[in-house]
């Protein structure tokens, strides 16, 4: 076990400089420690001025993704002794545009999301006397795995696709959108399906696969998207039925 | 015009699934086996006698014409994003599906006209 | 947010690194997947080969002979041989990752994707089988 381990992080003052670079930082090597409490390190005690999100470490909000020697992860749950020897390079979140050192842009995602419609659609809504809507636990389980996420940007940061077009809807909306379209209580699947089935939508993927790998919550949005991209294509031979469309 | 991706896309699927299906048999057999010897190749007249039944034809026609568009669909998305041709989108897309349209007229047309 | 703020997509102070055109060598599994995709091309160039082999086979035994004697030759050998390659890693990718998309459920439970797959690869088997037995007996 070496005593310290060499950190070579993403910094970029956009007040000072037109590019990012490099800088190294060596930091102690606790066999317990991930690149999150390394960061805080540096933060705490070599050099104030580093700039990055984090907030529970522990894996539940989404706050800290990073590229850790090139690949999408929490820094919060990257153990520095995984990446040893060492230098590691931490760098900010690949495909997104950066802000300042390890800070990315939000922006974009956040309209992707919100794109999808993420929220339950009723044609009518049920009066409040009615009472709830209930939901079986074999209900529950068709979308529940897609309700898991924590909107961490890991698989934007995965997909080549987004980064060749930034314009490319991308895996956690799509995830979403099946997330409720799947769901019991929701009625607007069809509505969804159109907004995934434009120039920028599901039709984009060529099912990489990186997005599935680097969650870290195991939502698998890749299963997400080729379930919709089937239904899609179901849904678009209805026009032969004599009965027309639902 | 409703956007006709979904049934370019399923036209790759089931493309996919033929070639993954029946492609290896056949490549194994007569790109390999036969010419080279290893089992004995059938002979001209059995084979003559096999491709002339309607059944024949019309599995010849299905495995020559469908993963030919799943080549043009995912030879298509493969240039858009591995040599970032996009800028090329709608020439890439009538090219290849352009290019498989020919393929398959012609294997229809040898498969309607054999004596 | 105020309801007068709204959210400016650009700021020309945010860096963005371009893609590079060798984005694919970056890591391992995208270096699968570019070869996944070129699977493609020996597909497309097996669906031809058949067509012209269809294309002999009507034109008569010499243009079959013909086209058998290419087939011999180096170079078809070397194409065949790593479109066999290929075309065998096109159909393992398929049925591994067939049960993505097709998700069946019965009685309520999701069928695992390993069943689905293996589904496949015996449909594989028995197909290939019944080819080679049709083709072997002439």
């Amino acid at each position: 076990m070496p005593p310290s381990v060499t950190l070579a992080v993403t910094r970029y003052r956009p007040e000072q400089e037109s590019e990012p670079s490099l800088q190294t930082y060596e930091v102690p090597f606790r066999k317990d420690w991930v690149v999150l409490d390394a960061l805080n390190y540096i933060k705490d005690n070599l050099d104030g001025s580093l700039s990055f999100r984090w907030s529970c470490r522990m894996g539940v909000c989404g706050s800290c993704g990073m590229m850790v020697n090139g690949s999408p992860k929490l820094t919060c749950a990257a153990f520095l002794s995984d990446d040893l020897p060492g230098p590691i390079r931490v760098e900010p979140l690949q495909y997104f545009p950066i802000i300042r050192d390890l800070v990315v842009d939000m922006g974009d995602f956040m309209h992707k999301l919100k794109k999808v419609k993420p929220w339950i659609i009723r044609k009518e809504e049920k009066p409040l006397a009615e009472g709830e809507y209930l939901q079986t636990p074999d209900q529950l389980e068709m979308y529940k795995q897609f309700s898991m996420c924590i909107n961490c940007m890991l698989c934007y940061a995965a997909c080549p696709i987004y980064g060749l077009e930034p314009g490319f809807i991308g895996p956690a909306a799509i995830a979403l959108a099946q997330r409720y379209n799947l769901d019991s209580r929701d009625e607007a699947a069809r509505e969804r399906l159109e907004i995934l089935s434009e120039h920028d939508g599901m039709w984009q993927c060529t099912f990489v696969g990186e997005c599935t790998k680097v969650c870290p919550k195991s939502v698998d949005p890749a299963g997400a998207i080729q379930q919709l991209k089937l239904v899609g294509a179901v849904d678009w031979f209805k026009f032969l039925l004599p009965w027309g469309t639902k | 015009m409703r956007p006709i991706t979904p049934f370019l896309w399923t036209l790759f699927g089931a493309g996919g699934t033929i070639a993954a299906l029946l492609f290896p048999v056949h490549l194994v057999l007569s790109g390999l086996a036969f010419p080279l010897g290893a089992l004995e190749a059938p002979s001209y007249d059995f084979l003559y006698g096999l491709v002339r039944h309607p059944v024949t034809r019309l599995y010849l026609l299905v495995v020559i014409t469908l993963p030919l568009f799943h080549w043009a669909h995912r030879f298509r998305y493969t240039l858009y994003d591995v040599l970032q041709l996009k800028h090329l989108y709608r020439l890439i897309a009538v090219l290849c599906y352009s290019a498989a349209l020919l393929g398959s007229a012609v294997a229809a047309y040898t498969v309607w006209h054999i004596p | 947010m105020s309801p007068g703020t709204q959210y400016t997509p650009y700021h020309p102070k945010w860096y963005r690194h371009r893609v590079s055109v060798w984005w694919w060598l970056q890591n391992r599994s995208y270096v699968y997947f570019v070869l996944r995709e070129l699977t493609s091309v020996f597909v497309g160039l097996w669906a031809l080969l058949l067509l012209w082999q269809l294309r002999a086979l009507v034109q008569g035994p010499e243009a079959y002979a013909h086209f058998l004697a290419q087939m011999r030759r180096p170079f078809f050998v070397a194409l065949n041989g790593v479109g066999l390659l290929f075309i065998l890693f096109h159909t393992i990718t398929w049925f591994n990752l067939a049960p993505k998309a097709m998700v069946v459920r019965v009685g309520g439970k999701r069928v695992p994707d390993w069943t689905i797959a293996g589904l496949n690869y015996i449909a594989w088997v028995l197909l290939s089988v019944a080819v080679a037995a049709v083709l072997l007996r002439g």
